[in-house]
């Protein structure tokens, strides 16, 4: 089954087309930009090509797989309603994967990872995966101190993903060089039970993990001296 | 009517999530899910709070709309979505689903003005538009005042706010006057009961010396504390406030110079159509003073209904419609949603 993948929680754009089958998951076709301002300019340019290159129209695709963050809200949420309105249109389940999933899991290969992308505002949002790749803490959002302490509890012995790159230094970890962002093979690979299964379609949630900037109103101040 | 083209609009470009279906000027659905009521305790609206409300409700308000209508996707001939000028966030959840509806439908997108939307819904209601013709446009986010040559191709500002909208201040005083947000139609109800010359509330950049350089341009922050004064020196003399005959009289200083403004520039421009939108159209007292003034120049006054007035689906279809039936060419899938969009980009 032809399957899209898609995901924007990191400066990486990323859309590609996999075929998911009963004992594989491949690669057909690939487009990834990173440009942490342009995911809404650069995303559905990206679905038609990879579209055009697996000589694919979007009638023939049977699923989508959507990360759902963490990542900075504007650009995550591009796709994820890029994402949702395809699946709608065509009537073919949509599925979420935690993102940082997309880095952790193929990192990790019998040590514990820290999985971390940069959240802006000098923190992380950051998860930590045991050697066989499976989550066991996180997703969460906190300063790379704070990363860097829970992962050593948990035994972290290397960190990846662009956020380990930007914070190496206070990490103080090894930093694997890939993947540095989301792969999308993988995010399809972590999806793939549900799309054999043909599970129910899943509402896109966005892993927003921080709260909108917003105070209520406080006491007007008077313009009377 | 059933070879007109069929086209959907999408608007989310501040705190409503719309979508709407149009053939032609017949309006064939308009659905709406609004955020206004999450954003009632902050005092106005939150771009994140209203991102996020636009990405849970774009999916659900679509189906409706094409329920409504009685359509598929698959039936329609194009897509029309609001890129700007609005929200930045927010415009980017609507045009990014707009790309996902086109990209799998495989239709044709068409990024628009939203202000030129407003202007186009009206055909809705009146149909095709004479052009030229005078916009008045006064909502929350904007107050301009436009002349209107070619609705598909471009239109010229004429004036705009030099400081707050015009229902920025309709919220301020409501929020002043203790009546709830969005203060435009707990306002206009207050004030039917008051007495709208009760009080001399300024007409901002009506002078002779301000309309030498503002002779189109508004100014709602003076009106806005001049009443802020007059309410709290009632309030520190221990007197009552009477919010009736403060609301009408701030609401007849705001009508007074839209009307007067809009007037003059149809007149400087010899021209006989006015058409108003924005939310603030859906004021009664603004309706009724607009028409009565018109009368008497044989100026023709338009106002679509006021759900029309407010930010929805059906006005972005509406435009959409315009733009096809003009020929114009669609927007590229690398439509960028453009919060600061200038008004004469009626579509990119």
């Amino acid at each position: 089954m032809l399957v899209l993948v898609v995901d924007s929680s990191t400066p990486a754009v990323t859309a590609a087309l996999v075929e998911v089958s009963a004992d594989d998951v491949a690669l057909r076709a690939h487009r990834c930009t990173v440009d942490a301002r342009a995911h809404g300019e650069l995303l559905a340019p990206q679905v038609d090509a990879v579209l055009a290159d697996a000589d694919a129209r979007p009638r023939d695709l049977g699923a989508v797989v959507a990360g759902l963050g963490p990542g900075p809200f504007t650009g995550l949420r591009v796709g994820l309603v890029t994402a949702a309105t395809m699946g709608q249109v065509l009537d073919i389940p949509t599925y979420g994967v935690c993102s940082l999933d997309g880095i952790g899991y193929p990192a990790a290969t019998g040590d514990p990872v820290l999985a971390a992308s940069d959240a802006r505002r000098k923190e992380l949002y950051w998860a930590v995966y045991d050697g066989a790749g499976q989550r066991i803490v996180g997703p969460e959002v906190s300063t790379p101190a704070v990363a860097a302490a829970r992962a050593r509890e948990l035994g972290a012995t290397v960190a990846v993903g662009d956020g380990a790159h930007r914070y190496a230094d206070t990490l103080g970890l090894p930093v694997r060089v890939e993947p540095r962002y989301p792969d999308a093979t993988v995010l399809a690979l972590l999806a793939a039970e549900r799309i054999r299964a043909a599970a129910p379609t899943e509402r896109l949630t966005p892993l927003y993990l921080r709260r909108p900037d917003a105070v209520a109103a406080t006491a007007r101040k008077p313009v009377l001296p | 009517m059933a070879d007109e083209p069929l086209i959907l609009g999408i608007e989310t470009s501040c705190d409503e999530t719309g979508v709407g279906i149009v053939r032609g000027h017949t309006l064939l659905a308009d659905a709406l899910a609004s955020s206004v009521e999450e954003h009632a305790r902050f005092g106005g609206v939150v771009p994140e709070v209203a991102s996020r409300a636009h990405l849970e409700a774009i999916v659900p308000t679509m189906d409706r709309a094409l329920r409504e209508a009685g359509v598929t996707l698959a039936d329609i001939d194009a897509i029309a979505v609001t890129s700007g000028p609005g929200l930045a966030g927010a415009l980017l959840v609507g045009v990014a689903a707009a790309k996902g509806y086109a990209l799998a439908a495989e239709k044709p997108v068409y990024g628009v003005n939203h202000l030129a939307a407003h202007v186009a819904v009206d055909t809705l209601e009146h149909g095709p538009l004479p052009e030229p013709a005078i916009a008045l446009l006064v909502s929350g986010g904007h107050s301009s005042l436009l002349l209107v040559d070619d609705l598909a191709r471009g239109v010229t500002p004429l004036g705009a706010t030099i400081d707050d909208a015009a229902g920025e201040a309709f919220d301020k005083v409501a929020r002043l006057l203790g009546l709830p947000f969005p203060g435009g139609p707990p306002i206009d109800r207050e004030a039917r009961a008051g007495d709208a010359a009760s009080i001399a509330f300024p007409r901002g950049l009506t002078a002779a010396k301000d309309l030498a350089a503002h002779r189109y341009d508004f100014s709602f922050s003076g009106l806005k504390t001049a009443v802020a004064r007059w309410v709290e020196a009632r309030q520190r003399a221990g007197e009552p406030v009477p919010v009736a005959d403060v609301a009408a009289s701030f609401q007849e200083a705001v009508c007074d110079v839209l009307t007067t403004k809009a007037l003059a520039a149809c007149r400087a421009n010899g021209i006989e159509t006015l058409v108003i939108g924005g939310g603030v159209a859906a004021n009664s007292r603004l309706r009724a003073m607009a028409e009565q003034r018109a009368e008497k120049y044989g100026i023709q006054v338009r106002v679509p209904r006021p759900k029309l007035c407010t930010d929805n689906g059906a006005m972005v279809a509406a435009l959409g419609s315009h733009l096809v039936a003009a020929g114009v060419a669609p927007s590229r899938l690398d439509l960028p949603a453009d919060s600061a969009l200038p008004l004469t980009t009626v579509s990119v």
